[in-house]
This record gives C-alpha cells, sequence and structure tokens, in this order.
C-alpha cells in the first residue's frame, strides 16, 4: 500500500532504534504519553517497545474515543435504542462497550432493539431516507476526526429537510484531555504520571493542525510531536522528543507532514463550527468531568439533538469498582496491574472499555504484548 | 476507530463522492472535506470521509530524512 508500505521498513526502524539508544542520556528517564489509541494500536502490533532503551517508556493515553465513553452515555444510548420507533445507527466498535451491569448494545440488538451499525454517517443518512415512518438517530461519538463527518451529516439532513433524523452527540475534543492528565484537581485520588513529552496524534491534527499544542507546549513546558501512525514515523516522532529533551526545548515539531499542516482541515473546521459549539463540561472515563472538552449542537440545529427530541436524561454509572480502565486511560497503571486484565477482563467477555476497541491499552497489550510479560517473569 | 488508510482517488462523483482504490479494492467515499481534489491524488480515509491529502514531497521528505537519520546511525555502531 502506497503512503504505508515504505514506512514500514524493518532497517529503517533498525537504524532509528539505534539512533534513539545511542541519544538517549542513560542517566535519565524519558517518559512519553502517545495520547492517541492508534499510536498506542502501532505500539503494540509492531512492538516498538522492545526497540527502545530501558529508559525511555511509552505511557498509553486517553486517547481512544471508545474507551473514554462513561459507561452512564452507553446506558442512555441503549435506552434510546429500545425505544420502537428508533433505528439506532452507531459506528461498529461501540456494540460491545458495557454500560451498567453489563448491558450493552450488542445485548440489547439481541433482544430486539434496532440497531444498526454503519460505516459512516452517510449510510445512516441512506437509512433516514429509506425509513420515513421511523426515527433514525446517529450515535456519534469521537474526537475531532470523527467530528467533521457527523457536522457534514446534519447539514445534509436539513438540506434534504429529513424530520426523523437526529444525533445523540458525544464528540470530545483533545487538547483539553491532554491538559486536564497535567493538572486536574481530582486526580489526587487516581494519582499523577510523569510525563516528559507528549506523541501528539495523527489524524485529530489532519483537522485541528498543529497550532492548538502551541499554547500547551508553552504553558506546560513539554514537548509535542505530532506522528503518523506507522513505526517508522513513531520511532522518528520518539527520536525527536528524545533530542528536545536532551536539549532542553518544548516545541511543537510535526514529523507528519506529509498530512498535516500548521492550520489543519479549514473546510472541516468550519463545519464543525456552523454546528457545533462547546459544553462547559463533559464526562470522561477515567477523566472525570473535563471543563470545555466536548461538543453539542448549536441552537439553530437543536432539532436535530436526540437529546431534547427524546428528552434524554442524563445518567452517570459508577464503573465496576475491580476496573482500572481509570488509571489505565492516565497513564498511571498498565494493563496487567488490573486483576481483572486476561482473567474475567479478555477481548470476548470485556469489563472495561479498554479491552473492547483494538486502541484501548488493555485489548492491545492482550492482543501483541502478553508474550512480553511471559519473558519477564521467567527471566526473574 | 482512529485507524485511517491512504487510498488513491480513481473517479471523482457529483455530491462531493468519490471512488478511492485501497491496494486494487474501490470504495465509494464522501470528498465533502476536501478542497480541489483530482484524480490520481492520496488520501486519508476514515468513517467513509476524506480527511486530508497526501502531499507527495512532503511524504519523499520525510521518507528521506528517515533513510538519513538511519544511515546515519547504522554507519555509526562500533
Amino acid at each position: 500500500m502506497k503512503y504505508a508500505d515504505e514506512f514500514r521498513d524493518k532497517e529503517i526502524a533498525l537504524g532509528l532504534a539505534n539512533a534513539i539508544q545511542s541519544e538517549a542520556d542513560p542517566q535519565r528517564p524519558y517518559r512519553f504519553m502517545e495520547f492517541c489509541g492508534g499510536h498506542t494500536h502501532a505500539i503494540s502490533r509492531y512492538g516498538l517497545e522492545d526497540m527502545l532503551p530501558k529508559n525511555v517508556r511509552m505511557i498509553h493515553g486517553p486517547g481512544c474515543p471508545v474507551c473514554v465513553l462513561p459507561a452512564g452515555r452507553i446506558d442512555m444510548a441503549i435506552r434510546l435504542a429500545e425505544r420502537p420507533e428508533i433505528i439506532f445507527c452507531v459506528y461498529g466498535d461501540l456494540m460491545r462497550v458495557p454500560g451498567s451491569q453489563g448491558a450493552s448494545l450488542l445485548k440489547a440488538k439481541a433482544k430486539g432493539a434496532d440497531i444498526r451499525m454503519v460505516y459512516s454517517t452517510i449510510d445512516a443518512l441512506r437509512i433516514a431516507e429509506e425509513n420515513p415512518q421511523r426515527q433514525i438517530v446517529f450515535f456519534a461519538i469521537g474526537f475531532e476526526t470523527t467530528t467533521p463527518p457527523t457536522a457534514v451529516m446534519i447539514r445534509l439532513a436539513e438540506k434534504k429537510q429529513l424530520a426523523n433524523f437526529s444525533v445523540f452527540c458525544n464528540h470530545v475534543l483533545t487538547p483539553p484531555a491532554m491538559q486536564n492528565i497535567l493538572e486536574s484537581p481530582d486526580i489526587r485520588n487516581i494519582g499523577r504520571v510523569e510525563i516528559d513529552g507528549f506523541v501528539g496524534p495523527a489524524h485529530v491534527s489532519t483537522i485541528i493542525g498543529t497550532a492548538p499544542y502551541e499554547f500547551f507546549a508553552e504553558e506546560f513546558g513539554k514537548p509535542v510531536v505530532i506522528s503518523g501512525f506507522e513505526p517508522l514515523d513513531m520511532m522518528q516522532a520518539i527520536l525527536m522528543l528524545v533530542r528536545q529533551g536532551n536539549e532542553n526545548r518544548h516545541e511543537v515539531e510535526n514529523q507528519y507532514s506529509r498530512a498535516v499542516k500548521r492550520d489543519g482541515n479549514l473546510r472541516a473546521k468550519e463545519e464543525v463550527s456552523d454546528i457545533f459549539e462547546l459544553r462547559d463540561q463533559f464526562e470522561w472515563r477515567g477523566l472525570g468531568q473535563v471543563p470545555y472538552s466536548g461538543l453539542k449542537l448549536k441552537r439553530a440545529f437543536a432539532k436535530y439533538d436526540a437529546e431534547a427530541r427524546f428528552d434524554m436524561k442524563e445518567l452517570r454509572v459508577a464503573d465496576n469498582p475491580a476496573c482500572e480502565c481509570g488509571a489505565i486511560l492516565r497513564g498511571v497503571k498498565k494493563p496487567v496491574d488490573c486483576k481483572l486484565f486476561g482473567t474475567v477482563c479478555t477481548p470476548e467477555t470485556p469489563i472495561g472499555s479498554c479491552m473492547v476497541s483494538s486502541e484501548g491499552a488493555c485489548a492491545a497489550h492482550w492482543t501483541y504484548g502478553r508474550f512480553r510479560d511471559h519473558q519477564q517473569r521467567r527471566a526473574s | 476507530m482512529c485507524l485511517a488508510i491512504p487510498a488513491e482517488v480513481t473517479k471523482l462523483l457529483p455530491d462531493d463522492m468519490a471512488i478511492v482504490s485501497i491496494d486494487g479494492v474501490s470504495k465509494e467515499i464522501s470528498v465533502a472535506l476536501i478542497e480541489d481534489l483530482a484524480i490520481g491524488d492520496y488520501v486519508i480515509i476514515h468513517v467513509g470521509y476524506a480527511l486530508t491529502k497526501i502531499d507527495p514531497e512532503e511524504a519523499q521528505r520525510t521518507l528521506e530524512l528517515l533513510h538519513e537519520l538511519s544511515a546515519e546511525a547504522l554507519g555509526a555502531m562500533p
């Protein structure tokens, strides 16, 4: 595949690993958080951690939209989906996310709810046009990458005058979450993790550009390197972070220049700002209430807001007390620190959200990283 | 959820749609978020939408830099 295969060359990866090895100061730790689940998945899939020196550690961040959706919002979605007049359209990776008491959209579908997996918002619109007698609700989730497609869909619904279409909006923003990890007042009870730099999201940044991270790098004195999702992209980004650390710099650098520009995608940003506005706060699994981190539909588009249309009540649900997803999403704990990991909680029977999505830290470790635990046990 | 793939635009369709080829597999996607798209451009697709065009010159520059960094490090090995 062009623009993918050439960024997966093993020889070059070994060369980059050598460069990191020779430039990283063995006397100090380098703790880099990859915010984005796509990066977490790539690190596990390509075994990048095995290529890094011991003092260069990757900490998995909360950038997996499925993982950070609180159980209460899943319960709200299930209640909506169970209404007989509704066809509930969702992205496939939401089907197995646990709500309260083991409920999920998949189980609701098995009990008869009309829930349809869609690949794209365009499919949801098509379903609305084909079923004028039913109410179609789209379960909108995701970071800045999936928000423009939702915005385009609402604009098209307006253009087509679809009266039977609405959106259950759960879109969230990346920069406030990154900030929250570093300064949130309510992390005292979860713990704080020391971070020396961030690997910035790839596809989120294609939309928002590199500019939004500049304040962050300046304010918190942390280097940020926007990186592509291929293994060589990530190795180069880690090398750039090591160099920034060595030179005591904290700048925003763009490794993914083939797809990310400083101002991002202006057309996509316009679509989003036309239709959405900030919520005062939004609940994230693992981070609690994060101020100005979520989006809702503007008043002008209120008729497409499922929460208003169906008078939805906000539900708050405590996570399973044994589940460590919250601390894992913050980077404070690793998947193996959770006593549910690999026992009752597996990708087949996920208890926590980090095990559901392939981008979740637990699912990535389950699929690609467990042999390393075994080797460590044998070594000790 | 955020995994997205590079694809080549093979046909432009009305209503901001296009056909792309991913390693020979064709797919219809929306290009509502992209300006000035031409056949032969590469785009990154995610949930059925092109998010951005890939800049071939920047891609080439990054690859050259990767080769350079790697060769330097391997050359410096004892």
